[in-house]
């Protein structure tokens, strides 16, 4: 199951995890990201770290990483961003990040 | 409700709309001037031409060849495709929605040449005004267009923001009717920034005019939305949330489906070779395809 994340628990469940997070900044209007939504499920089944934040929800979190297109995916490892994804991307590719 | 709507009449659509007209789908097709065919001069390898033919009269036979067996044309640009579970395709002759897309108008254009635009990309430069209008409430935009397809993209931004401005990069603007958007001619020289973009650097218009060396201009934007020419398939699969290759191409199945249920693709914008006998395997194979999924649709529901 993905995470919501949100101001509250950014910290705790993103920045402090041991293991790697893909956190996908979405929106209920934006198409590409409704069709970006079952594969980072997917990933989530698969037992990867994954976080969703609603930007409608939660400016603040968009605002404090500068996501100014959706979606983006962020990679946080050991509490950094590792890498920036923008627009949508194919399972393979976040797969192959996570991974690394 | 249309079952099929094909975009583009070249080899890829026609041979769509051919084989779909010949399934009892009765598609219609969109589509808005001639495309990369017109370039080609002469046409000699494709099979039983006998004598060469230009690209033009392969157009208008294939056009000619679809209307003798009822296919239904539209001639108009389009400007975005929305919904979910079925489509409404965006047009300049208004909202048509239909169970299923084909799209097939050619090859992908290459990106402007303005020094900034990828560098920025997701940092103020966008190619989705609909996606990303969210980001910019109230802030200074710019859209990059000179016909319809910007000025869809601008009304798109005037909803969250009173400061939208189209810049055509030094071409004649191409809108289709009156609109109350600001319009700059000027061409543009970068894109610029810091961290994210600040706004655009344009020439001078005593430079334009040949008139000595005047200093560039500047003028503010935080978001730059690029929306060059009028929407070809790829920017509107893109827009959709369908996949792309690492190329840029459409990706698609051996259905011609793409990554989006009930979206297809066929011809230069899936990639591979650029030949009018490629474009028709996949037209055929889409419009065989698109059917079926129109069948299977309406059997389930």
């Amino acid at each position: 199951m993905e995470m919501t994340i949100t101001t509250q628990n950014f910290e705790e469940e993103v920045l402090r995890s041991e293991k790697p997070v893909l956190v996908d900044f979405w929106a209920t209007w934006c198409g590409p990201c409704m069709r970006q939504a079952p594969i980072v499920e997917e990933l989530a089944g698969e037992g990867y770290s994954v976080g969703k934040v609603d930007v409608d929800q939660e400016p603040a979190l968009a605002q404090k990483f500068q996501v100014m297109s959706i979606p983006t995916l962020i990679i946080f490892k050991d509490g950094k961003e590792a890498k920036r994804l923008v627009g949508l991307t194919a399972k393979d590719t976040l797969k192959a990040l996570m991974d690394e | 409700m249309e079952k099929i709507i094909i975009i583009g009449a070249g080899p890829a659509g026609i041979s769509a709309a051919l084989y779909a007209a010949r399934g009892n789908m009765d598609p219609l097709v969109i589509y808005n001037g001639i495309g990369d065919l017109e370039k080609a001069e002469k046409i000699e390898n494709y099979y039983g031409l006998e004598r060469p033919l230009s690209g033009a009269e392969l157009f208008e036979r294939g056009i000619a060849q679809a209307k003798a067996l009822g296919v239904r044309f539209l001639e108009a640009q389009v400007l975005g495709i929305g919904g979910f579970d079925t489509f409404t395709v965006k047009t300049t002759e208004g909202d048509i929605d239909t169970e299923s897309v084909i799209l097939a108008t050619g090859g992908k254009r290459s990106a402007p040449k303005i020094p900034g635009i990828r560098e920025f990309e997701g940092r103020g430069v966008s190619y989705c005004a609909v996606c990303d209008a969210f980001f910019y409430r109230g802030k200074e935009v710019a859209v990059l267009g000179n016909s319809d397809f910007a000025l869809h993209e601008a009304e798109e931004l005037k909803n969250v923001t009173p400061s939208v401005t189209i810049y055509t990069d030094g071409k004649e603007p191409e809108f289709s009717r009156e609109h109350p958007i600001a319009v700059n001619t000027m061409k543009i020289q970068a894109i610029e920034g810091g961290d994210r973009v600040s706004g655009l650097r344009l020439e001078s218009e005593t430079a334009a005019q040949g008139e000595g060396e005047a200093q560039p201009s500047f003028y503010p934007a935080e978001g730059v939305f690029v929306a060059m020419g009028t929407a070809g398939s790829t920017e509107i699969a893109r827009q959709m949330g369908a996949e792309l290759t690492e190329k840029g191409n459409i990706k698609v199945n051996e259905d011609m489906e793409t990554t989006i249920p009930g979206l297809f693709a066929a011809g230069d914008c899936t990639g591979g070779l650029l030949q009018v006998a490629k474009a028709v395997y996949e037209g055929c194979a889409a419009g065989i395809s698109a059917g079926k999924y129109v069948r299977r649709r309406r059997k389930s529901s």
